[in-house]
């Protein structure tokens, strides 16, 4: 355990010899029972990747049925087996098995576990100056919960009944009745099981992530002066500590409809000749728990991807980020907002339309944050001297995808407007830009960008640009299309249009999807490459390979548990002194005094001076290993 | 053996790949071209310009040549608002889309990576800040104010004569019920009446039930109010109405409704469209089932006159299903006869009912 050290800063570097303790630890407690951050940040990546393939691999069968219903899919039946009907199409009910699981795994086991529980993790206390988290057991169970969690939700592809297929959202009576569908079987009592795990682990995580933001920075490290990485994952974590334990109790009580015999979702129902004995529940009941998380979900998924973009435009527009007060205010914003606004994807399921009324109301007031972001992004890329990294390139995807799939929202958030649009492929297309693939891009921006620090090597550049084009022409040529289809009003989770005459059309759009989406899987496999490569035969990287101003860089090329092998650097100034007028170089990172800098200082700066030089006295809270 | 073939035909293309990947590198590094910023910047650069312009003018040229493909013709009262609410929504965000994506795109070309530059130090500018926050706030508001006002229009209480009719949904067919022209009034349900036959789960010691008759069709009068009742019996359904601009979510459990007013019939959209074969449908837009996308429910607006016709051509529930009238009280079976429009001479011959006991 970690114990807290109090001295000045005159003795710091007596200090030393106590940070060069190195974990002399055997393979189980460095790389698999691990309690640093950094190894457990590699853990929740490769996991989420993992998670990533197979969604998207999931995501491409259902689309060869959708772009090609008259193809054979016998070729898949040594790996799906009796899911493939004997005349060699998907069976209906595996479709819709695939597109629950294909939502689930995405969702939560990429963009919140992959994503956050990755970045969080390892930039949290890289980036604020801390040796680990709070705690690092906590951090090590949170992974190993989401580990349990996956393995339950994967082992229910194997079952006879299939896994859950009730759609992500598992709306009641459909994923609590084994007879509406197979899946909801043991698949959906294993899909709640791994989901209960899953929020587990995101709370443990959370609770670290927030404590270590605040009680853990480094000297200096002001709230004012960290990265919006920071701020954006600490936003993260308050929301999911908020809203996960809603989804825990929907969970709970579904579990209790489904085994114990209780209605609190379930009234009135007459299945498979049979009266139910259950009265009184309702299933807009769960609607209003599920989306109490599903919406702020959206946000737990998409602010650290924007975190995580706003540091990458900055430092490669070479520019201080536009706005960082407004960017952090509309993040905050953003979460505020997030809670109150759930009650807009249910504006037609029967709920009182008056309620209908106020949520369309909070709902386009969240446009303006978000708006502003845009705004922000595209004003930092202004007068700046772009250096397209691949990291760069994706970050820039984020910006184009999270306006064109933001812009879509202010449709489907007017309710009136939304009456024809809601469960559209309209819908498909908005969540799939604004969510799916902009936190996505956010995910690849960040391994691209921190890869060096991660693996101290460096990842291809042409791969990697290779990578960025075919993904973002691909993504925008599987989601663009969808808006037509969705105004034409096809309707999601459909195996198939063809019993419908409204729904004839766009055999060609579809199949135009269909060929991208291939396209775009495939080109992962390009990343995945790359990745894997560069982990062992990538050029060493330099210290500091993206002339970046944070603290991170400031480590070793292969950081040991405690992250600094000296003293912790005391931080003086904020994250974007990029092309400071009057500097030698065009960064300053943030460990470089004003007193260091005069040439470029602005005149409060120079006030500053003074206090860095007298607070000789001043007490430095260390965290020190044993 | 042709997998195999192909099999190792991939394999050999990927290691030629990866070949070609070796190959570079280390030529790469023969040469030295390890500068701080790539000639790919530039190449980078010019493919964002490349791609806004494409981008931008596909989506215009597709948007605009195919209108016809992706727009459903309107046959509601409310359909023309909501749909023009729309309209005035996509020009909007068309407008403010393009101006932000050419500003970013154009940037990003504009300002590439040129080492005799040093970026501009600027990090905000608190009047261009409230600009863009206000404005986008004076729009989405105005847009706000215009769905308010049409949302309440749309679910406010429907008129007192508008022509009622419950829709069932089960996994995976719809059912209409129609109040019958005797009463104009839906008879009670009680879901644990439901059985095989009494699918609607029919109360026939409500006198209203009487004249109830099903459809395994939605006909809708032309020009007159119509009020959808609506509800579930195993699982969530949606009601979708698509050339209506009509959805609503069908919950076991409880009633939702919802109110349109049909403009065109069957016939007049038919020539407007040039297509004799035209029908409109009725679909499912809630997740229910293996069967979701098959809950295909044929739609018929006609002439009032028309359909008040077939209303009266329809034999009511009880007519078809005689053996229930046991299930009437013994003091109203002879109204339920006259009202259910069953021949009171053959009362004698009715059969007894199996009986269906409520908790099977």
């Amino acid at each position: 355990m970690a114990t807290t050290n109090i001295h000045t800063p005159s003795d710091v570097h007596h200090h030393d010899d106590h940070e060069h303790e190195e974990h002399h630890g055997n393979f189980w407690t460095s790389y698999i029972f691990c309690q640093d951050h950094k190894v457990i940040a590699k853990q929740f990546l490769f996991t989420g990747m993992a998670w990533a393939l197979l969604g998207g691999i999931l995501s491409v069968i259902f689309r060869i049925q959708l772009g090609f219903p008259e193809a054979s899919l016998e070729w898949i039946r040594p790996v799906l087996g009796g899911w493939i009907t004997p005349e060699g199409k998907i069976d209906p009910e595996f479709y819709l098995a695939m597109v629950t699981m294909h939502g689930t795994i995405m969702v939560f086991f990429v963009l919140t576990a992959g994503l956050s529980g990755t970045f969080s993790n390892f930039l949290i206390p890289l980036q604020v100056g801390a040796r680990d988290m709070a705690s690092g057991f906590m951090n090590m169970l949170s992974y190993w919960f989401f580990f349990a969690s996956s393995c339950v939700m994967f082992t229910s592809f194997f079952l006879s009944t299939g896994p859950a297929a009730g759609g992500w959202t598992v709306y009641p009576p459909l994923s609590a009745l084994p007879q509406a569908i197979s899946g909801s079987g043991l698949g959906m009592t294993l899909w709640l099981v791994a989901m209960a795990l899953f929020i587990v682990s995101t709370l443990l995580g959370g609770i670290n992530y927030i404590t270590t933001v605040i009680n853990l920075r480094t000297q200096g490290m002001a709230f004012t002066k960290m990265p919006l990485t920071i701020w954006a994952f600490l936003f993260t974590a308050i929301i999911g500590l908020l809203s996960f334990p809603v989804l825990f109790s929907a969970a709970l009580l579904l579990i209790f409809d489904r085994s114990f015999g209780t209605s609190f979702f379930l009234s009135d129902i007459y299945i498979a000749g049979e009266a139910l004995p259950n009265q009184g529940g309702s299933p807009i009941l769960f609607q209003h728990l599920f989306w109490f998380l599903g919406h702020p979900e959206v946000y737990i998924v998409l602010l650290p991807a924007l975190g995580i973009t706003s540091e990458i435009i900055a430092t490669n527009s070479r520019k201080p980020i536009f706005g960082y007060k407004a960017m952090v205010g509309s993040m905050l914003f953003i979460a505020i907002l997030s809670f109150v606004v759930w009650a807009h994807h249910m504006f037609v399921t029967g709920m009182n339309p008056f309620l209908g009324s106020i949520f369309m109301l909070l709902t386009l007031i969240i446009a303006v944050p978000s708006a502003v972001k845009i705004f922000n992004y595209v004003t930092t890329l202004w007068k700046g001297n772009i250096r397209f990294t691949p990291a760069m390139l994706f970050s820039i995807g984020l910006v184009s995808f999270f306006l064109t799939g933001g812009i879509t929202g202010i449709f489907l958030g007017n309710s009136a407007v939304d009456i024809q649009l809601h469960d559209t492929y309209f819908v498909v297309a908005h969540f799939h830009l604004v969510m799916g693939s902009a936190s996505f891009f956010g995910m690849l921006a960040g391994v691209y960008h921190w890869f060096p620090k991660m693996f101290g090597r460096m990842m291809d550049d042409r791969l990697g640009y290779i990578h960025f084009w075919i993904t973002f022409v691909g993504v925008y040529m599987v989601f663009f299309p969808m808006h037509y289809i969705g105004i034409a009003g096809f309707p999601r989770r459909y195996y198939s249009w063809t019993n419908f005459e409204t729904f004839s059309g766009f055999t060609d759009l579809n199949m135009l999807v269909s060929v991208a989406a291939i396209l775009t899987l495939s080109a992962q496999f390009i990343f995945l490459f790359n990745f894997i490569y560069s982990i062992f035969r990538g050029k060493t990287a330099p210290a500091n390979p993206w002339n970046s101003n944070t603290l991170e860089w400031t480590t070793p090329l292969h950081p040991k548990h405690g992250n600094w092998p000296g003293a912790i650097p005391t931080v003086y100034r904020w994250p974007y002194d990029y092309s400071k007028p009057g500097a030698k170089e065009d960064f300053i990172p943030q460990h470089i005094p004003y007193s260091e800098t005069p040439e470029s200082n602005l005149p409060y700066e120079n006030e500053q001076i003074k206090l860095e030089l007298g607070n000789g006295g001043a007490i430095v809270v260390e965290d020190k290993k044993h | 053996m042709m997998s195999i073939v192909i099999g190792l035909g991939v394999l050999l293309v990927l290691a030629i790949l990866y070949m070609i990947f070796r190959i570079s590198n280390l030529v790469g590094l023969v040469k030295g071209s390890e500068g701080k910023v790539d000639p790919y910047n530039k190449i980078n650069a010019f493919l964002f310009m490349v791609f806004s312009i494409g981008s931008l003018a596909g989506f215009f040229w597709y948007s605009y040549v195919h209108f016809d493909g992706y727009t459903l013709p309107i046959a509601s009262n409310h359909g023309k608002i909501t749909d023009g609410l729309f309209w005035i929504t996509m020009g909007i965000t068309v407008f403010a889309f393009s101006i932000i994506s050419v500003a970013m795109f154009w940037f990003t070309y504009k300002y590439q990576y040129n080492e005799n530059r040093k970026a501009e130090f600027i990090s905000d500018n608190h009047k261009l800040e409230i600009i863009w926050t206000i404005i986008p706030a004076i729009v989405l508001a105005l847009l706000i104010f215009r769905g308010l006002r049409v949302w309440n229009d749309i679910t406010g209480p429907a008129s007192a004569d508008a022509e009622v009719i419950e829709l069932v949904g089960q996994q995976f067919a719809w059912t209409a019920r129609y109040p019958g022209v005797k009463d104009k009034q839906l008879g009670l349900v009680n879901y644990r009446l439901t059985d095989a036959s009494n699918e609607f789960g029919l109360d026939l010691t409500d006198k209203n039930s009487f004249d109830d008759f099903k459809s395994l069709e939605l006909h809708l009068p032309v020009g007159k109010e119509v009020l959808l009742k609506i509800r579930a019996k195993d699982v969530l359904h949606s009601v979708f109405l698509p050339h209506f601009r009509v959805k609503m979510d069908a919950v076991p459990g409880m009633i939702t409704q919802f109110k349109f007013t049909p403009t065109l019939t069957t016939q007049q959209m038919r020539d407007k469209l040039g297509n004799p074969k035209f029908n409109y449908e009725m679909a499912c837009a809630e997740i229910c089932g293996k069967g979701h996308f098959s809950m295909r429910f044929p739609v018929f607006v006609d002439e009032p006159e028309v359909f008040e016709k077939w209303k009266a051509s329809q034999d009511s529930w009880l007519k078809q299903n005689p053996d229930y009238l046991k299930r009437v009280p013994a003091e109203l079976r002879e109204a339920a006869m006259i009202k259910a429009g069953i021949p009171l001479d053959n009362a004698g011959a009715i059969a007894p009912v199996r009986t269906v006991s409520v908790n099977q």
